[in-house]
């Protein structure tokens, strides 16, 4: 059962939940019933057999074992060998996933969420590496952070020491009210923008279009806006859901989205549009590289560094999307604005031509809308077809 | 030069503007002072200036936010 498509699945949820937030009222700890609740959840969205349970068993297996293998390893020494090591071997099912179906044999390597569940297994290999997790890590504690299934199937991807923060905090009587508030706010908002605004763009405007153009150009950008929106409500009400499920079991998961239609320029884009995962790509992709950079001196050119780190980052995230060419196009799309935007900005710095003030920061948001929308139009894979 | 002195010109010269002395609770994330491409600048100079190792996921945009912020943070890691 793919989680949050049916309301059979919600009230199972409702059902399971109920005791979580007695426990939650009465400022119990919520662990222990949690664990209970999460077997229960996960078995009820991998029994259906096409979820890839046994897939997701091994993978679980292969990056606890990595991840404790490298903690132990880490206590003693640190090659920087060993850490690159580590990390291919971690993201390796993930690049399995996405060659096999281009050999034309059964993806046996792919399961539900295994992109978002990849990312939250390198990270801990990644802070063991700068010294940020020293103690060893329990199975119980491995296994929950990366199996958390509000957020299994699409994220927000969390990160694991915040993660462990709230898992073990044991919220009073009224911060736990203020979290289911917000919790169940945050779910029934996500019905408001999935099932209703999300849906209704789909059906009644995007299948509809062959009748409400006039034209093919007319249907191509009627089509941009209309993708653009849907994709923006569809995966924002699914968001609203995975972190409002979160609240109700007393985790506070990152949010995804912060008004992203209003942003200023491209780079203001990607700090307000799935933000779990350009912040994560930005943290552990672009900072290490443009590091790595400065501290070997390898490249001195500040705007070539900033720039080559930008194309590493928007590639990877496109391929990470999956290999077809939309994805890849689209990951190249963002490079190239995210480059040309650098040199604007750092032209600007020097001669300040684009002027400032309300009318301005309109303009900016227009252009930045168009620029985005593009984007989804190239992401949504119709252009190739 | 205190110490304190020291992290301000380093974060002054990053950030390309002096404000950061005199508006010590500023955001300067919010303020536009920094990307992250000037952060590991910032990370970079602390270790070759102050002789501090900064991780860079140690550096969290939520608690490193201001000039003061950064002061307290890298006295602990000091």
């Amino acid at each position: 059962m793919t989680p949050y498509s049916s309301f059979l699945f919600f009230i199972i949820l409702a059902i399971l939940l109920l005791p979580t937030m007695i426990l939650g009222i009465m400022g119990k700890h919520l662990r222990y019933y949690n664990v209970f609740v999460s077997i229960a959840v996960l078995a009820l969205i991998f029994s259906g057999g096409d979820e890839g349970f046994y897939s997701l068993v091994i993978f679980t297996v292969l990056q606890l074992v990595l991840i404790k293998g490298y903690i132990s390893y880490r206590q003693k020494k640190n090659s920087s060998l060993v850490f690159y090591l580590m990390s291919f071997l971690s993201i390796l099912p993930l690049i399995l996933s996405k060659i096999l179906p281009f050999l034309a044999v059964d993806n046996w390597a792919s399961f539900l969420g295994i992109s978002y569940l990849t990312f939250r297994a390198v990270q801990i290999i990644i802070e063991t590496r700068d010294g940020l997790i020293k103690q060893q890590l329990s199975i119980y504690q491995l296994v929950n952070f990366m199996l958390f299934y509000p957020t299994i199937s699409s994220g927000p991807i969390d990160r694991f020491r915040r993660f462990q923060k709230d898992e073990e905090k044991r919220w009073t009587p009224e911060e736990y009210k203020e979290l289911l508030y917000k919790g169940i706010n945050k779910i029934f908002l996500g019905f408001l923008y999935k099932f209703i605004i999300g849906y209704a763009i789909n059906t009644y405007f995007i299948m509809d279009l062959d009748h409400i153009a006039d034209g093919r150009f007319s249907y191509h950008l009627l089509y941009m806006y209309s993708y653009s929106l849907y994709l923006f409500f569809d995966f924002a009400g699914y968001t609203l859901f995975a972190v409002g499920v979160s609240y109700i079991m007393g985790i506070r998961s990152p949010e995804n989205f912060n008004m992203p239609f209003i942003s200023r320029n491209i780079k203001d884009f990607w700090n307000r549009w799935h933000m779990s995962l350009s912040f994560w790509f930005r943290d552990y992709v672009f900072m290490r590289f443009v590091f790595l950079m400065k501290k070997k001196k390898w490249i001195q050119n500040k705007m070539l560094v900033s720039n080559l780190g930008y194309v590493l980052l928007f590639l990877l995230m496109g391929v990470w999307h999956g290999l077809a060419i939309q994805y890849i196009v689209y990951g190249a799309y963002h490079a190239l604005m995210m480059t040309a935007f650098n040199y604007f900005e750092t032209w600007n710095k020097k001669h300040k031509r684009w002027p400032t003030g309300k009318i301005m920061t309109i303009v900016s948001i227009v252009i930045t809308f168009h620029v985005v929308c593009f984007g989804f139009y190239l992401f949504s894979g119709r252009p190739f077809q | 030069m205190d110490f304190k002195e020291k992290v301000l010109q380093v974060i002054a010269e990053v950030c390309e503007d002096d404000v950061v002395k005199e508006e010590q609770d500023l955001d300067i994330f919010e303020a536009g002072l920094l990307d992250s491409f000037a952060t590991v600048e910032l990370i970079v100079q602390f270790e070759e200036q102050l002789g501090i190792n900064v991780p860079i996921t140690e550096f969290d945009r939520d608690t490193w936010n201001t000039p003061n912020a950064i002061i307290d943070r890298l006295n602990e890691l000091k």
